[in-house]
């Protein structure tokens, strides 16, 4: 079990330039199925990938592959064909939006937009028009979404990933890495992992993620990662305290971080004092999240809240 | 980005939203000669001299080199002895101020040098109001917000009289809609004209926010003037750097003088550079992982010198170049090299941190974590390249190495 993706989802990749390419390799290697692409203006080509099958992924398969990938004009020709239901949006930033939109509009239930640097305004409609429609965003400017050894929808590296009992949620994607590393290396494992973006305007929030863990059968403990500006770890914890049935461990970064700067991500700044690393830790830890000093220290902190709710 | 006073009510004004008149002088003559114009213009004898920096507080803010003199002055002599007795004036503020450091709350005790003035038109003043046009990230929309609290902060109108604070939430398919800019107008207060006009300035306002792809815009004060007028004495306003492709006239205001040098250089790389006080240099892949990192080594009682990510798209050139801007600045002591690949590989950046070594050679300790994508192309290109470096197997182990050797 896992949440938003499978080994059964079938996915498009939306824009195949040289980063889009690189990565649907890798997602084949990994064993998700890449159904097709979306590239205007390279409709009825096709795209060959082979190379060494990356045996940290779908498990039982061949030592090499060779895989076809048509592309099309519009992702409405590749639902059509393909029967795909998922997306990857690889498209460059003044154009990304307008590729979400499009998925959207062909009804794919889940679109993940890897792409950075996408203008606030564009992803403020965005998210208007995705109000109300069966399609769930998740970014943009996050590394993707994976379940192991079923699904990798993104830029994550595979084989950092192994199967197991902790749900992974994310607004950074190095970050992300560092947790996933921890909870293989001390055998908890994934469920699946979730990054859902550094942007200030993103289409699924921490309390989105928490919600499908907490229902997912499957899904022992979540540890979630969040950093400074905003206010979306504070309203995880509200939600946490009211809802939450399974254990939650946590780090924010940057603790360090001066005021009015913005660290890289163009959701990450400290404004009016508000969105500081030390009020988001409080909230989490008033919540009952078991909250990691250090990042290296994420699968430790892991451990302790899975100990604490007696699940160790 | 930011951009200046003056630039922005420039935008303000092609946009439809009413400005006093003025004219920006980087000369004590071209301030001078501004006067009689905008007096001409604007029918008024008063004129006011403001300081253009990159940071607010300049009417409160005083000058280092003179202590008593503010970074905003208005100039009355006109009213008496007419344009002549206002350009004498404007001549003698204009020598004291242009090229003098003016220190406000917001540029710290340090101060910033004034290198452009602007000369505006006097205004005789009703009321002082407060308007800004904000994300907020909780609904993911434009927020207005007003308040009849002119000329105070917002922040400390929030914690004291937070039941002063006017909002509505801009629905972007929409813009401000006429009933939303009405129902601030009569919070605010406005009747007659002044209503009408305020009306008309919010709606022009947030078409502009919406337009120009702006971060935020703040109008403090907005005044209301005694003959009815609704208008932005002061404006600031800042830019979704994400945007900026599509406004070249806003690319055109960058003042690259009020940025710092290693972020502006940084920037032309792509990448994410902010300049601290620290002594350990950081190279990160991840904006994240760039801010844990500084973390990691505060925890373990080192200071930072920088924050640095490189993006994921970044070339071995790219990669060179920020090794290089770190190793110029003298109060590194050691260098962290902190790399999770996905999007980045780990090839590229043992590549890049290899030519720049080559390049402009390497004198304070190195310590590399390698882990993701090709992780052991990077690491064979790195042991290969003989470079003095010292390995680390995770971000602590590295911070700690890195504290030790920086010492």
């Amino acid at each position: 079990m896992s949440i938003l993706v499978d080994e059964n989802t079938k996915v498009l990749v939306q824009g195949i330039g040289s980063a889009g390419r690189f990565h649907t390799d890798k997602a084949i290697a990994y064993g998700t199925q890449m159904v097709g692409a979306v590239h205007p203006g390279r409709g009825g080509q096709v795209e060959l990938f082979e190379g060494e099958t990356d045996h940290s992924g779908v498990p039982g398969r061949d030592d090499r592959y060779r895989v076809e990938v048509p592309i099309f004009d519009t992702v409405r020709d590749a639902v059509d064909a393909t029967g795909a239901t998922a997306s990857v949006v690889f498209v460059p930033p003044p154009f990304a939006a307008d590729a979400i939109l499009e998925a959207a509009d062909a009804g794919l239930g889940l679109v993940v937009a890897i792409t950075e640097g996408i203008p606030i305004m564009d992803m403020v409609r965005v998210k208007r028009v995705l109000e109300g429609s069966a399609t769930r965003l998740v970014g943009p400017n996050c590394p993707g979404v994976i379940t192991p050894h079923a699904c990798k929808i993104g830029i994550m590296p595979g084989y950092i990933h192994q199967g197991g009992r902790i749900g992974v949620v994310s607004r950074s994607g190095t970050l992300t890495y560092e947790a996933v590393k921890q909870l293989t290396d001390n055998g908890l494992g994934q469920t699946s992992a979730v990054g859902i973006g550094g942007d200030p305007v993103n289409g699924t929030n921490f309390v989105d993620v928490l919600r499908l863990y907490n229902d997912d059968p499957s899904t022992e403990g979540v540890i979630m990662i969040g950093e400074i500006g905003g206010s979306a770890e504070e309203e995880a914890a509200d939600w946490i305290r009211a809802n939450m049935t399974k254990p939650v461990a946590a780090f924010i970064a940057g603790t360090t971080a001066p005021a009015g700067k913005r660290m890289g991500h163009a959701g990450a700044i400290i404004s009016g004092g508000k969105g500081t690393a030390k009020d988001k830790i409080a909230a989490l830890e008033a919540a009952g999240v078991v909250v990691a000093q250090t990042p290296s220290d994420m699968g430790a902190a892991m451990l302790e809240a899975m100990a604490k709710a007696g699940k160790a | 980005m930011k951009i200046h006073e003056y630039q922005a009510k420039q935008l303000m004004k092609a946009h439809g939203i009413a400005v006093p008149i003025g004219r920006v002088a980087t000369t004590v003559d071209e301030a001078v000669a501004a006067v009689r114009p905008v007096v001409d213009a604007s029918g008024h004898p008063v004129v006011v001299v403001k300081s253009q920096i990159h940071a607010g507080g300049r009417g409160k803010g005083r000058f280092k080199e003179h202590p008593d003199l503010a970074g905003v002055n208005v100039v009355t002599d006109g009213l008496k002895g007419g344009v002549e007795a206002a350009e004498a004036k404007v001549r003698a503020l204009a020598e004291a101020m242009l090229g003098s450091t003016l220190a406000t709350v917001q540029t710290g005790p340090d101060g910033k040098q004034v290198n452009r003035l602007y000369i505006e038109q006097g205004i005789d003043i009703a009321r002082e109001l407060y308007v800004s046009v904000v994300l907020d990230r909780a609904t993911g929309r434009n927020v207005v917000m007003a308040s009849t609290e002119g000329g105070m902060e917002i922040e400390e109108v929030a914690a004291e009289t937070p039941e002063k604070i006017l909002r509505e939430t801009v629905d972007p398919a929409l813009s401000l809609a006429d009933f939303q800019a009405r129902r601030l107008a009569y919070g605010l207060g406005l009747e007659g004209d002044a209503f009408k006009n305020g009306v008309r300035f919010l709606e022009s306002l947030v078409a502009a926010a919406e337009a120009l792809d702006t971060d935020m815009v703040e109008i403090n004060p907005l005044v209301v003037t005694t003959s009815g007028g609704v208008m932005a004495l002061d404006g600031k306003m800042s830019f979704d750097n994400n945007a900026l492709f599509r406004h070249e006239d806003v690319v055109a205001m960058r003042d690259l003088s009020e940025e710092n040098d290693a972020e502006v250089e940084a920037g032309k790389y792509g990448l994410s550079f902010i300049k601290l006080d620290g002594t350990v240099g950081c190279l990160v892949n991840g904006a994240g992982l760039a801010m844990a990192t500084m973390d990691a080594i505060k925890q373990v009682g080192g200071e930072p010198a920088n924050f640095l990510d490189v993006g994921g798209g970044a070339t071995e050139e790219n990669v060179a170049a920020a090794f290089t801007i770190i190793t110029r600045d003298p109060s590194v002591k050691g260098i962290f090299v902190n790399i999770f690949g996905g999007i980045m590989k780990c090839d590229t950046i043992a590549n890049g941190v290899v030519a720049a070594v080559k390049q402009v050679g390497l004198e304070v300790p190195l310590v590399v974590r390698l882990e993701g994508t090709n992780v052991d192309l990077g690491r064979q290109i790195l042991s290969a390249s003989g470079l003095n470096l010292t390995p680390a197997d995770d971000m602590k182990d590295g911070a700690k190495k890195i504290v030790e050797l920086a010492k």
